[in-house]
């Protein structure tokens, strides 16, 4: 890069990809400590049951076995429950008992219910099927919903009814809003449960050192400060005394936020076996024991004029929690979901009901998204069949709801204030890119041919770059949501950056370089991001929910003024003048107008790194850190727009086109952050037409292994199209927004629209997710009988 | 059992048990942890490595069934300290996210190139059917493997610009 490219907006290669495109990651399975155990679960096959008893004896003689511990042993050992971290206020939340191993009762399919240590994994896996648990079953309820009807099967003594919680957004006169509709249109909609299949499974490998009382953990985490907190209530160590690494880590999309009974599990066994204990998870083990996303229940209605304008929307969800909750469970449906139903449009009356319910399933928890797919699918899908209902064009009923430009924030009825939007040349740019009028020219002729292609469309805006720290407390997050950088020069010039965020697959060790060498004026190349170690990095709360650049870089440009600041009273000691004739540009300091006799960021670190003539009340070295705390939130927002063709023979969908304009405001690396949205659509896409988990009545999960849950595969989808507007954000210094979960969030609901577009002409206006060809084949054939 | 297997131009000598997978082999035996494992039904194509050129999935291969053969693994690709085209095109095209599938991702699509250097974009998509990511949602590692494959030069977005997209419909919907 020369010097007068700025890195700021530049696609700089990956400085990640050396060590991964040669086979050198460091994935937590890779790692080995010496005299090591490898630990297996034992896992209930029962989705619920008492435990009458447990057999040990026949597993504790076969070969290579070191011991089985039970749940009894962990608590016996002081080890308490698996602790939930988010409690939403004035919701009566109940957080019943999460034993890291079931003691008395297992409650789903995977529940834990012993762990075998042997010398190699072969060896703890044979006497895990040793162990022998008696068992007397129990009814099972897997359906959020069915949970709390009268009868229903009680999964916690402590939760009447399995309802963990009832929350309630409200904003605006919903009665007005509905007395004044001339339409109003219901629908009940299904948002299928999702199992996240990061490719990495999980693993953890703990180490306990007897010697100093203390404990490391290498875990497949996103934020590894949190897991550290969190194990610091549940295994009785001191805080102080945990490190938790998160070294390279295969993906999460939020299955890896959770702390997991197993990161406690390897910490007990190796206090008991004075061994480092390492337990890496099958992808069946995944999808049993691994926490699944969305599962919802809603019942919605939305209140229209005549002409289009929206007046109001009502709704009712029921939230499938799994049988216990998980680290951010009662947050997603309520929080990131309830209050982001007023979308990018003006609704006057917002109501939603959310039920949180127990259920003899896999706990759910953050996935891609995490309550903000859910509801942008709900308003996404309610429009527009106010549009159909009215005859409206989707561009049309969009464009007259849309909220006008704002800089200085807007408040929707559910009480957030959204930083700053500018949404309609997003959707021009949208519809310029696709070609909406031709395409919708083509695809009247196609039909005419009885060829069903269709057209969807969906404005979005979502809320990320989680958060302000007080609103994280108000709304019963058990952390905050800041966080930290510390910026070090070395005497030589070259700068390591530790920030608390955890990355994993989304790119910072490059973004963040960028930002230090388009502000400090050194190479890319000579900045080394470290993350993922509580040990080396200050405080923060980790990687997830679109948060880590638009908030994490706020810390870093703190840091990065302090530096500037102290440069330039150093520099102007050393170039004999005064501090404020001294200025800083593309790395170098001068008196101004003189650049000739500057010094270099370099020169200035090796000078207070030497600290041999520092001026007076000025310390040496050349590091600084800052934390930051954002005022608000961010709201990306844009535009997507896709073309399906139905088959009506056999029911397949054909993805034809995917256009997405979105704006994350000023882009670092248009490189990486394409590659977010590319994969944030495909996610997305994914819950449409190929991806849903599903249970049997007995609780069993029948989408349990890579055989059975459809990932998507390259041959599944177009080329994408994508386009951008950039409105910057005030909430931080670059101005910049989240963009790991737009894709996904817009992508469901813009795909489902295009095929009910496509099968409009049938009259079929729902279809459950996934859109398989079995579904729509049945849907057509039924709207084909009810027609003739 | 006693097996020999030549890894990455070395030769190694082991006893295995019988139900070894030449993948714990590869990462328990010999330390080579580059080869990833993704899942237990030889659906995600993360363990792809190179056995006697042709590309294999090493998680259901047994070590007793590589005795005797030559193998080579993402480590062994690079040479001479020169990566192989097809880590250089991924890197250039940011045909990776978390690195977990790519491994596997490259060993694949370096025989499919190999197989056929003139591939359109709906072939190359079809050819890397064995292989998930749930990263990328596949478009950037398209591009790499057509810069890679057909172009051998490090211009991603011409190569990008050049490969030539099938019509759509139906066809393209190959599932």
């Amino acid at each position: 890069m020369t010097a007068t490219q700025r890195a700021f907006g530049a696609s700089v290669r990956r400085l990640e990809d050396p060590r991964l495109i040669t086979g050198r990651g460091r994935y937590t399975d890779n790692f080995s400590r010496p005299g090591m155990s490898h630990m297996v679960v034992v896992r209930s096959p029962y989705a619920h049951a008492k435990i009458k008893g447990i057999d040990m004896s026949a597993a504790e003689g076969m070969p290579g076995v070191v011991a089985v511990y039970t749940g009894a042993d962990m608590a016996a050992a002081g080890f308490g429950g698996i602790p939930c971290a988010w409690v939403v206020p004035d919701s009566d939340t109940k957080t019943p008992q999460h034993p890291p191993i079931a003691i008395d009762k297992v409650r789903y399919v995977g529940d834990a219910v012993a762990i075998v240590l042997a010398e190699s994994e072969a060896q703890a896996r044979d006497a895990a099927y040793a162990v022998e648990v008696d068992y007397e079953t129990l009814g099972v309820v897997v359906d959020g919903k069915a949970a709390i009807e009268e009868g229903a099967p009680l999964l916690h003594d402590d939760v009447p009814g399995n309802l963990c919680f009832h929350w309630t957004v409200s904003g605006g006169d919903l009665d007005a809003a509905f007395a004044a509709a001339d339409v109003v249109v219901t629908d009940s909609i299904r948002n299928q449960r999702l199992i996240p299949t990061a490719m990495e499974p999980r693993a953890a490998l703990a180490e306990w050192e007897g010697a100093m009382q203390q404990v490391t953990l290498w875990v497949t985490s996103q934020n590894p400060h949190i897991v550290r907190f969190l194990l610091s209530l549940d295994t009785g160590i001191p805080e102080h005394k945990i490190r938790v690494v998160a070294p390279d880590v295969g993906g999460g999309f939020g299955s890896k936020i959770p702390h997991y009974p197993e990161d406690s599990m390897v910490i007990f066994a190796s206090q008991q076996l004075n061994r480092p204990v390492k337990w890496t998870e099958t992808r069946s083990e995944n999808y049993l024991a691994t926490t699944h996303g969305r599962d919802h229940h809603s019942e919605v209605e939305m209140a229209a004029k005549s002409d289009g304008t929206i007046l109001g929307m009502r709704a009712k969800t029921w939230a499938n929690l799994g049988a216990y909750l998980s680290t951010a469970s009662t947050g997603v449906p309520t929080i990131l979901h309830g209050l982001m139903l007023s979308g990018a449009y003006n609704i006057p009356a917002i109501h939603e009901d959310v039920y949180g319910v127990f259920t003899n399933t896999t706990p759910i928890d953050a996935y891609r998204g995490a309550g903000r797919p859910e509801a942008t699918f709900m308003l996404e899908r309610m429009v527009d069949l106010v549009a159909r209902r009215l005859g409206m064009d989707p561009v049309e009923i969009r464009r007259k709801n849309l909220i006008e430009p704002f800089t200085e924030g807007h408040e929707v009825a559910t009480g957030l204030v959204y930083d700053t939007g500018n949404y309609e040349p997003a959707l021009d740019k949208a519809l310029g890119i696709f070609g909406y009028d031709t395409a919708r020219v083509g695809q009247a002729e196609a039909r005419s041919k009885g060829r069903l292609i269709g057209i969807g469309v969906v404005t979005y805006t979502e809320i990320c770059g989680l958060g302000p720290s007080e609103v994280a407390g108000a709304v019963g997050f058990g952390g905050g949501l800041w966080e930290s950088a510390i910026v070090r020069f070395h005497p030589s010039g070259k700068v390591n950056l530790m920030v608390g965020v955890s990355p994993h697959g989304q790119g910072e060790a490059t973004t963040f370089a960028q930002i230090i060498s388009d502000q400090l004026g050194v190479a890319v190349e000579d900045v080394e991001v470290i993350y993922g170690d509580t040990d080396q990095t200050p405080m923060g709360w980790g990687t997830y929910g679109s948060r880590t650049t638009p908030v994490a870089s706020g810390a870093i440009m703190g840091a990065i003024k302090h530096l500037k600041e102290k440069g330039t009273k150093i520099a102007a000691h050393l170039l004999e003048a005064a501090v404020e004739d001294v200025e800083f540009k593309d790395g170098l300091f001068s008196v101004k107008g003189s650049p000739e006799g500057g010094m270099t960021i370099q020169d200035i670190a090796l000078a207070a790194n030497t600290a041999w003539n520092m001026p007076p009340d000025v310390e040496p070295g050349f590091e600084a850190s800052s934390f930051f705390n954002p005022a608000n939130f961010v709201y990306p927002f844009g535009t997507h727009i896709a073309q399906v063709e139905v088959d009506p023979e056999t029911g397949e969908i054909d993805l034809q086109r995917y256009v997405a304009v979105d704006d994350c405001g000023p882009i670092i690396n248009p490189m990486i952050v394409e590659g977010q949205i590319h994969g944030g659509i495909a996610q997305g896409v994914a819950q449409v037409l190929w991806e849903g988990a599903h249970y049997d009545d007995q609780g069993n999960l029948m989408s349990g292994s890579l055989m059975d849950y459809a990932i998507p595969k390259a041959e599944f989808f177009p080329r994408f199209e994508l386009g951008k507007t950039e409105t910057p954000t005030p909430v931080n210094p670059l101005g910049v927004k989240g963009v790991g979960e737009t894709g996904t969030i817009a992508s469901t609901p813009t795909v489902y629209n295009a095929v009910m577009d496509a099968l409009a002409p049938l009259g079929v206006t729902k279809i459950d997710m996934p859109l398989t060809p079995e579904r729509v084949w049945r849907a057509i054939s039924e709207a084909k009988e009810g027609g003739s | 059992m006693e097996v020999k297997i030549r890894v990455n131009d070395k030769t190694y000598e082991r006893d295995v048990e019988p139900r070894t997978f030449l993948v714990d082999f590869l990462r328990e035996e010999i330390g080579l942890t580059g080869t990833n494992v993704g899942c237990d039904t030889t659906q995600c194509g993360a363990c792809t490595v190179h056995m006697d050129g042709a590309s294999v999935k090493s998680c259901t291969v047994l070590a007793v069934q590589a005795d005797g053969a030559s193998v080579t693994t993402i480590e062994g690709l690079a040479r001479n300290g020169d990566l192989h085209p097809m880590q250089q095109a991924f890197t250039d095209a940011h045909g990776l996210q978390c690195g977990f599938c790519t491994p596997g991702m490259i060993m694949a699509a370096v025989k499919l190139v190999e197989s056929n250097p003139d591939m359109d974009e709906f072939a190359i998509r079809h050819g890397l059917e064995g292989n998930l990511c749930r990263c990328t949602g596949y478009e950037n590692i398209v591009k790499a493997v057509a810069t890679a494959g057909r172009f051998g030069a490090w211009d991603v977005e011409e190569a990008a610009h050049r490969i030539t997209v099938r019509g759509s419909g139906p066809e393209r919907s190959g599932r």
